[in-house]
């Protein structure tokens, strides 16, 4: 008698735990049953990454680099998971290649766009980069995978946390990854992922306070009346993310300048 | 106290120095009847025909009448602007655009005691500071950033910036030159044109500088000045053929302004408002910091988004450094903000002095003790005097709103990381400042400190070179320093 397989339940993943939506909702993508996060589950989500954003910005850069490093060696050794989550190998190896690019970026983004200023006076002064503090991105339709990754790699590296708000159509993807970010020495609440319905979800972390920063790029051409919500509280707004670059970290970090006298 | 004895007697205390009055001559400054506004290259009257006049906060004199432009108006400027952008100006050899802003620097320095003279008498803001501080950093930003205009692709490798194309910019009162210097220096160092629309209690020194423009022989429309008032900023905002807006002013109008431009590509930079944390502990130099904090919220009568406006001390030494203060405060002279050693001025609007008055009312009401030192106010004039607030709650109204005047709430602390919780527990973050002698505190909390700049036993300083602008709701976008010019450039790749 040939065994029955043990099946996967596709959940959120919110604060380092894989729930089910507190609103005990589901829906089909994929051939799969999938949690259908409620306005209640991103609030949730955003309690998560405000939680996690302390520890997760403190830490070294080099320790940051090393575990986004580490996502990238879970995600290699899920690749075949991964392959069947998306479009396949070559798009795995392009999201794991992107992932350890950025990584090596932790270390090295106050020295390329930071510095000290040769003020008129005697101080010391200086710029350095931090990270904005809670990001909601909603992630493209597609490419599933590296499409997601190309989104959170530049948001984490800094030391923002995240709330994504997955493929709608593909999440199966994302929450493949789920189990790499969970093995990946990244604390809870840094990525938090809502699978659901966009329209539902998007409103809410447009909206909400103690969100610094959206990432549009998974809204198409639709973002007015999100950027509308996001000026509540005065949200950075990326409209569409670009290629891969150091400019796709600054446009999640605050430029900070510390002025002290210099004398005897 | 020991009883008056002659020779105590002969020494008065700081309250009793007479000093003779020193007034900045101000027949350096001849102003016209009226201003109309500066559209490609020349003065015109408003086709909305009407104007408003501008008056002296320290004395209600009428100084001068000045065009209030209407949504026709500021088309007109925008078209002036994008004329200029195409021909020419975004075209232009770098080096040679640099060399309009270099003479605009200088000519800024040449006529720096006029300018200053028309700062005071219009914006009510005290002469050694217009002197001092406002005209010396205005002509510096702009040499700075003409330095940057043929430099460009160094401070953006591997990307090609390019000029956005029209920058409409809309600046506050409380540094009338200076924010105009912050904001067109580095938009026309980028090759981009602008519009530029001043306060509505302060254009006198903007229109003073399209005078500058002509006489640096600034290509026309390159600079285009259009006075008003909120309305005039609102048309300016929604004009369809911008590329860029540039707000300084209040958080209320900095999200209103954020949603307007949603979805309309333009690229937008805002600094808003603050409730800057001056953190002190007991370990700092104590004399210094008093002076830092009086610096703090006391320059340009608190007019200022990065005042240091609520004292964070630590309560073993509170009672001592308040007594301090409050003896410093004593020694402020308050009165006409032209004569040579005023410390405060005026307060630059009645409806901004309404403001303050309703906002000390709160905290007298939630319970504050309010200490103000004798000081005599002017008849006329919109005056207030230097104010101390203590045992102010963190929920209080003066420990939340920004005040945006002399006014200062005293909060005490125990242990540095209750400090920087209170220090961050705003929707701001524009400035902080921190006081201690001890190297690895004044580091480990100013990494902690969710503000765009901090300030470590010094506070209120600004140069050219240095990026200047807020986290969280005191906007975003840098100001100053080569982080200033990313707002003003689009990238090829």
């Amino acid at each position: 008698m040939s065994r029955i397989a043990v099946r996967k339940t596709y959940k959120l993943h919110i604060g380092g735990a894989f729930p089910r939506s507190e609103s005990g909702r589901t829906y089909e993508a994929e051939g799969q049953n999938v949690a259908r996060a409620s306005r209640k589950d991103a609030r949730d989500a955003v309690k998560a990454a405000r939680g996690a954003f302390p520890k997760w910005a403190g830490a070294t850069p080099y320790n940051r680099g090393q575990v986004l490093y580490r996502l990238a060696e879970m995600m290699e050794t899920r690749a075949a998971d991964l392959g069947r989550s998306c479009s396949g190998r070559r798009e795995v190896e392009r999201a794991i290649d992107r992932v350890v690019w950025y990584a090596g970026w932790a270390d090295k983004l106050p020295q390329v766009l930071g510095g000290s200023n040769p003020v008129a006076g005697p101080y010391f002064n200086f710029t350095v980069p931090e990270p904005t503090g809670v990001v909601a991105i909603l992630a493209p339709e597609l490419p599933a995978l590296d499409g997601l990754v190309s989104r959170i790699a530049p948001v984490i590296v800094s030391g923002n946390t995240a709330v994504v708000v997955t493929s709608g159509t593909r999440p199966l993807a994302a929450l493949e990854l789920a189990e790499a970010i969970a093995t990946s020495d990244l604390p809870g609440g840094v990525v938090n992922l809502l699978t659901g319905y966009r329209d539902e979800l998007a409103p809410v972390l447009a909206s909400h306070m103690d969100v610094n920063a959206i990432d549009l790029t998974g809204a198409g051409d639709e973002t007015a009346e999100l950027e509308v919500l996001a000026a509540d509280n005065v949200k950075r707004v990326v409209r569409a993310g670009g290629e891969q670059s150091p400019w796709e970290i600054s446009a999640f970090l605050e430029l900070k300048t510390v002025w002290h006298p210099v004398g005897t | 106290m020991a009883a008056k004895t002659p020779a105590a007697r002969a020494v008065p205390s700081p309250l009793e120095w007479e000093y003779a009055p020193a007034p900045e001559a101000r027949d350096v400054v001849s102003l016209e009847e009226r201003y109309g506004l500066f559209i490609g290259g020349e003065q015109v009257a408003p086709r909305s025909r009407k104007w408003f006049a501008t008056t002296s906060p320290s004395t209600e004199e009428h100084l001068a009448d000045v065009a209030l432009a209407g949504a026709r108006d500021v088309d007109l400027a925008v078209q002036a602007a994008r004329g200029a952008f195409e021909d020419g100006w975004s075209t232009l050899r770098p080096a040679e655009r640099a060399k309009y802003l270099f003479r605009i620097a200088r000519l800024i320095q040449e006529r720096s005691r006029e300018l200053a003279v028309a700062e005071s008498l219009d914006g009510g803001k005290p002469i050694k500071e217009s002197r001092d501080v406002d005209l010396p950093l205005a002509a510096a930003h702009f040499f700075y950033y003409a330095g940057w205009a043929d430099k460009l692709e160094y401070a953006f490798p591997n990307r090609r910036p390019r000029p956005l194309g029209v920058a409409g910019q809309i600046i506050p009162w409380n540094f009338p030159l200076l924010m105009l210097a912050w904001k067109i220096a580095p938009a026309l160092a980028c090759g981009n044109t602008v519009v530029l629309k001043p306060a509505e209690t302060t254009p006198l020194t903007a229109l003073i500088f399209t005078d500058i423009c002509c006489q640096a022989e600034l290509p026309p429309g390159v600079v285009n000045i259009v006075t008003g008032d909120g309305s005039t900023g609102a048309h300016l905002v929604k004009h369809p053929d911008l590329d860029k807006v540039a707000f300084t002013g209040s958080t209320e109008v900095g999200k209103a302004i954020q949603r307007e431009l949603a979805g309309t590509g333009v690229k937008l930079t805002l600094e808003l408002g603050g409730k800057a944390a001056n953190i002190v502990f007991d370990d700092c130099a104590l004399d210094q910091a008093v002076e830092g904090i009086v610096n703090g919220i006391y320059f340009n009568q608190g007019h200022v988004c990065c005042a240091g406006s609520r004292l964070l001390v630590q309560e073993s030494i509170a009672e001592q450094l308040v007594t301090k203060l409050k003896r410093r405060l004593r020694t402020i002279r308050v009165g006409d903000p032209l004569d040579k050693n005023t410390d405060l001025g005026a307060i630059n609007s009645r409806m901004q002095l309404d403001r303050i008055h309703e906002l000390v009312a709160a905290g007298k009401e939630e319970g504050a003790e309010m200490y103000q030192p004798p000081c005599r106010l002017p008849e006329k004039g919109y005056w207030f005097a230097p104010t101390v607030f203590t045992n102010v709650a963190q929920s209080s109204r003066i420990a939340q709103e920004e005040i945006f005047g002399p006014v200062l709430s005293v909060l005490t602390f125990r242990t540095p990381a209750e400090a920087v919780e209170k220090a961050n527990n705003t929707p701001y973050g524009l400035s902080a400042g921190v006081w201690t002698e001890k190297g690895s505190r004044i580091l480990w909390v100013a990494e902690r400190l969710r503000a765009g700049v901090v300030w470590a036993n010094t506070f209120n300083r600004f140069d050219p070179t240095s990026p200047f602008g807020g986290y969280k709701e005191s906007g975003f976008g840098r100001e100053g320093g080569l982080h200033g010019l990313e707002p003003y450039v689009r990238f090829d790749r």
